[in-house]
């Protein structure tokens, strides 16, 4: 049966169900969220509807700008490690069997749906000096005795970039998996070894899919709001963290909304990004 | 040779904190140990003989089965309508689904704060199975779409030929074709619930305590084994349902690889 345009109310009424439930409890909530960005704080109790700018004007401070910074710097230096492995990691399992493929897609899908918690809790344990990779150093006596790597801005980075790993190879698997294999036969057959292939040919086929993929798990990145707190130290928090600390602990609700509102504009132009990305990659 | 090595290092990193998690559940004392001193399942034990671990167990799989009750239950209907009817401004309604996923969790989450508490709803644990069911709606819509577009508009053009109503029709054709969609659909809202932390946080986080705000709560009081033992239960929770999804159709297809037939 063809698509059809819907006239009838018996036609619009599967609909109705799915965009009340989406208008009532997404539009809404974030509606309601930018208009508390711009109430004013009550001590002692949530926030009086009001219309000031101030929780914006907080902006304007040194450590406001340096966990801004902090937070774009890291994102982007995860997503670019990311897509770095990712790329010629996926474009290997794109080529792997059936039945290797699958095993792959299932470990990578387990990895990324791991609650925050767990991977913080798991690399805590893997950085701590009594249960901790130190100790295995040690017993191979390449280490004097065992350490604590955590806290630390390693611990993050290294914990950030398992969490963003397994999302940056299935963002860029579907491409992969549909490059035309002839493109590297064909330099194969030119006498090129499977790395120059790859380097001449794979990766600048894929330009627009690496550059759009390092957008996406920039975005991801971004989002990441436990792994500073458990394996990092304060001066390590990005705003996401402060987002949950001040609209948890401080209970400051119009700050922490007016912070949200600035990372749902970096992460719109982001995304307006990719799509241009695309849009280009379609008109070639 | 190099794409062989590169994947091995890689599932290495994979494993490697898994790995420790899973040597230190098994721990016989309770400390913090790898490699683990003896052998004892007492901690996994523990999961169900303690209270407060047991209750914040039933929590979270209340809370992922309703969840993901929730987000099949808009999905459906929604791919159905995009599916079957010509509506450009039903796409509206489409990115109001996708969104969640896209935005940084802590926005969506936030927004969820906002909302419960201005309506005085704040603290209801039903309010958080609306919160999640909203956030993973994605899930189930994603699958659902691709499901809907490998269905052959002939077949239902012939069904309605027959005779069948559009019930008819949904009941008896449809249906059938899109259930290992619809399953996991359900199947990955079921698992991204039972360990979505900040969302359940910011909407029951005092009143009531789910696996994850449990294991964070917990680890400002120092580490314990059966934290250990519960990471291990999510991964294999998580193991199971994904080997689920791929049993019973085409994980590569629903990654976004090109169907079976086209290889």
């Amino acid at each position: 049966m063809k698509p059809e345009r819907p006239r009838t109310a018996a036609d619009f009424a599967p609909i109705a169900y799915p965009a009340a439930m989406l208008l009532v409890f997404f539009a809404i909530p974030f509606a309601t969220m930018i208009a508390v960005s711009f109430f004013q704080r009550e001590a002692g109790a949530f926030y009086t509807p009001a219309f000031v700018f101030d929780n914006y004007a907080r902006f304007a401070s040194a450590f406001f700008a340096k966990v801004l910074g902090f937070s774009l710097g890291l994102a982007l230096l995860v997503a670019a490690i990311c897509v770095a492995v990712a790329f010629p990691l996926a474009h290997g399992i794109a080529r792997l069997g059936r039945r290797a493929q699958v095993a792959w897609l299932i470990a990578l899908l387990s990895v990324l749906s791991l609650s925050e918690v767990i991977i913080g809790f798991a690399w805590s344990t893997l950085f701590s000096r009594t249960a901790g990779i130190t100790n295995l150093l040690v017993a191979l006596g390449m280490m004097e005795r065992a350490q604590a790597l955590t806290p630390g801005f390693g611990a993050v980075l290294t914990g950030m970039v398992y969490q963003a790993l397994p999302y940056a190879v299935l963002v860029l698997y579907p491409a992969l998996a549909r490059l035309d294999p002839s493109l590297t036969e064909a330099a194969r057959s030119m006498g090129a070894s499977p790395a120059r292939a790859f380097a001449t040919v794979v990766v600048p086929a894929c330009r627009n899919t690496i550059d759009a993929s390092l957008v996406m798990v920039f975005v991801f990145a971004l989002g990441s709001y436990l792994l500073p707190q458990i394996l990092g130290r304060p001066s390590h928090w990005t705003l996401s963290v402060l987002i949950t600390d001040q609209a948890i602990y401080q209970s400051n609700m119009p700050f922490a909304a007016a912070m949200a509102v600035l990372l749902v504009l970096v992460t719109l132009s982001l995304v307006a990004l990719v799509t241009l990305i695309g849009r280009r990659e379609g008109a070639q | 040779m190099i794409a062989r090595g590169l994947q091995i290092l890689v599932a290495l990193f994979l494993a490697a904190p898994l790995a420790v998690v899973l040597g230190v559940s098994v721990n016989e004392k309770q400390s913090l140990t790898f490699p683990p001193e003896g052998f004892s399942l007492a901690w996994y034990a523990q999961i169900f003989a303690d209270d407060g671990w047991r209750a914040a167990l039933i929590n979270s799989i209340l809370l992922a089965a309703s969840a993901a009750t929730i987000a099949t239950s808009i999905a459906l209907p929604l791919a159905w309508f995009l599916w079957r009817r010509i509506a450009p401004w039903a796409r509206l309604v489409q990115g109001l689904g996708l969104a969640p996923f896209i935005l940084p969790p802590v926005i969506t989450a936030l927004g969820f704060l906002t909302f419960w508490a201005t309506a005085g709803l704040y603290g209801q644990a039903w309010t958080a199975a609306v919160s999640h069911g909203i956030f993973f709606t994605t899930l189930p819509l994603v699958t659902l779409t691709l499901g809907f577009s490998t269905i052959d508009r002939s077949l239902t053009e012939a069904a309605a030929t027959m005779g069948a109503t559009g019930g008819q029709v949904f009941r008896t054709v449809i249906l059938p074709l899109i259930r290992p969609y619809l399953i996991s659909g359900f199947a990955f809202a079921f698992v991204l619930s039972l360990n979505e932390y900040i969302v359940a946080y910011m909407t029951v986080g005092f009143v009531m305590e789910t696996l994850p705000i449990k294991i964070f709560n917990a680890l400002r009081y120092g580490y314990t084994p059966t934290m250990a033992a519960v990471s291990v239960l999510f991964v294999a929770v998580a193991a199971a349902a994904f080997g689920l999804i791929a049993w019973l159709g085409d994980l590569p297809r629903l990654m976004g690889a090109p169907a079976e037939e086209d290889r």
